[in-house]
């Protein structure tokens, strides 16, 4: 296929710290269920200042994997692969030949296998060992989860892995919603993943100063920063023509992706930046501010994001900013860096699907500098034709991705 | 001066912003042109320096305008550092 393609999504996966089914992580996200906790993947976790996370539970690999292929697999390459086969499944493709080869897998992940890396410093460094496991590199690679997939799944079309810290999911699927959109492949399976919870990821985390103790509570005030999250999601991108053609289920549409560099500072949230990138999605779209109900913000709960992504609402929607549905989805699940454009877009494209905003949980009162309406802490049933989801990462790279309920 | 006076007045030396030949404890922090990351890595630099915790979340704290002075995030670190004597 060639030309210009509208592009629709026809199957989802997650794992997610409230889940790791699709329904049960929309289930929870309706109820505004929180999937933070004490942290308990790490050793040592009460040597650790911060004591709270967003983990994923229940997560059993030999539930999913041989023991033998579990070896060449970091956490964060599992949740990628159970989150691609639920998606694929629900597609219901088969990536039989010529389609596996004009197939795209392209995942983001902000930093790749850290359950791996951790475990070979702490044998090098501490236990002083000489040897360190033998696929210690390949399964660190941040490209794992990408080639993971494309192996499991056998998908022989373009792959590889998209990383800009929290936006890296948001920008994987951007790229492949435009690749097949373009006709430069039929097929696209493509998300984000992230396994960061480990102790020296952590540590690192508590050193920028920025996590929340007790709760993430974006927009609200007293709102004390973020928590950090894990997990996956993928979806399975396909020209509407092909999913016609074969009677798919239609779960959405993406319509339109932008993206901006705030060439500013290195942690920072740039006004310009977020504004620039919502309105190039908004033009790539071809929608005007007016046609959207929902956004799902990227809402981290840090004070700085949360005042000035509103700001950036205020300019890229004008007067609309105050009829918007906002909320952000890392009020429950926390923040999985790589995987949040993806789990996010999922709530997102549900959201618009089932006709439901989901809330903003932990909100206590408004803050002043954030005065917009962020569902909070209670689901709202919300016609929706069409949504965006918000992704602006450390470094100052932000994308946004649009989409609208398919008819 | 003190030692935890001079070793405060080295490290905000080393992250200060503006063209200014010395820093003094009389120095407003907001003058210096400290930006948020310089906080961050000024506190960082300080509990490496005088082995102390220094409580702060950059979402509910701000050390530029907590505390006004060099003289102000002196007297700080000395109550740390005489507290972890005692």
């Amino acid at each position: 296929m060639t030309g210009v393609h509208r592009v629709v999504v026809t199957g989802l996966g997650a794992v997610s710290p409230l889940g790791n089914t699709v329904a049960a992580y929309w289930d929870n996200l309706k109820l505004g269920n929180s999937g933070l906790g004490p942290i308990t993947l790490t050793p040592a976790p009460e040597e650790l200042t911060q004591k709270i996370a967003a983990e994923v539970k229940d997560f059993d690999p030999l539930k999913h994997f041989a023991e033998r292929q579990l070896s060449t697999l970091d956490r964060v390459s599992q949740f990628a692969v159970v989150a691609a086969r639920e998606a694929i499944a629900q597609s219901g493709l088969a990536f039989d030949m010529p389609l596996s080869l004009r197939t795209a897998t392209i995942v983001g992940t902000g930093v790749g296998g850290q359950t791996t890396l951790d475990e070979s410093f702490r044998r090098v460094y501490l236990e002083k060992r000489t040897r360190v496991f033998p696929l210690t590199i390949p399964k660190l690679m941040a490209n794992a989860p990408a080639s993971q997939i494309s192996m499991d799944c056998g998908l022989r079309g373009p792959s590889f892995a998209v990383a800009s810290a929290c936006a890296s999911a948001t920008h994987a699927i951007g790229i492949a919603f435009h690749m097949v959109r373009a006709g430069l492949v039929d097929c696209a399976v493509t998300g984000g993943t992230e396994a960061c919870i480990t102790f020296g990821t952590v540590r690192g985390w508590e050193a920028m100063r920025v996590m929340a103790p007790d709760a993430c509570r974006p927009f609200s005030k007293g709102r004390m920063g973020l928590v950090l999250g894990e997990g996956a999601a993928v979806m399975v991108l396909e020209p509407l023509e092909r999913a016609r053609a074969r009677n798919a289920t239609i779960l959405g549409e993406i319509v339109g992706f932008g993206m901006s560099a705030d060439a500013a500072d290195l942690t920072a949230p740039d006004l310009g930046g977020m504004v620039r990138a919502m309105q190039a999605a908004l033009d790539d779209a071809k929608l005007a501010p007016a046609d959207i109900q929902y956004v799902n913000a990227h809402g981290t709960g840090t004070a700085a994001n949360d005042e000035t992504e509103t700001k950036a609402l205020h300019a890229a929607f004008g007067p609309h900013a105050k009829k918007l549905a906002i909320s952000s989805t890392k009020s429950m699940i926390g923040h999985a860096l790589g995987a949040a454009g993806a789990l996010e877009l999922v709530a997102t494209l549900l959201a618009v699907r089932d006709a439901i905003a989901p809330p903003t949980i932990g909100y206590l009162e408004p803050d002043p500098a954030c005065d917009l309406d962020y569902v909070p802490n209670e689901a709202r049933a919300l016609p929706i034709e069409a949504a965006v989801s918000n992704s602006f990462a450390f470094g100052g790279l932000n994308a946004v991705l649009a989409v609208k309920r398919f008819s | 001066m003190s030692d935890v006076a001079s070793g405060v007045i080295e490290i905000i030396a080393k992250k200060k912003r503006v063209d200014k030949p010395t820093v003094e404890l009389s120095d407003k922090l907001l003058d210096l042109g400290l930006e948020s990351l310089d906080a961050v890595e000024m506190i960082f630099d300080l509990e490496e320096k005088f082995d102390i915790q220094i409580p702060y979340n950059a979402n509910t704290n701000n050390p530029r305008t907590e505390f006004e002075t060099v003289g102000d995030v002196v007297a700080a670190v000395e109550k740390l550092v005489a507290q972890k004597k005692s």
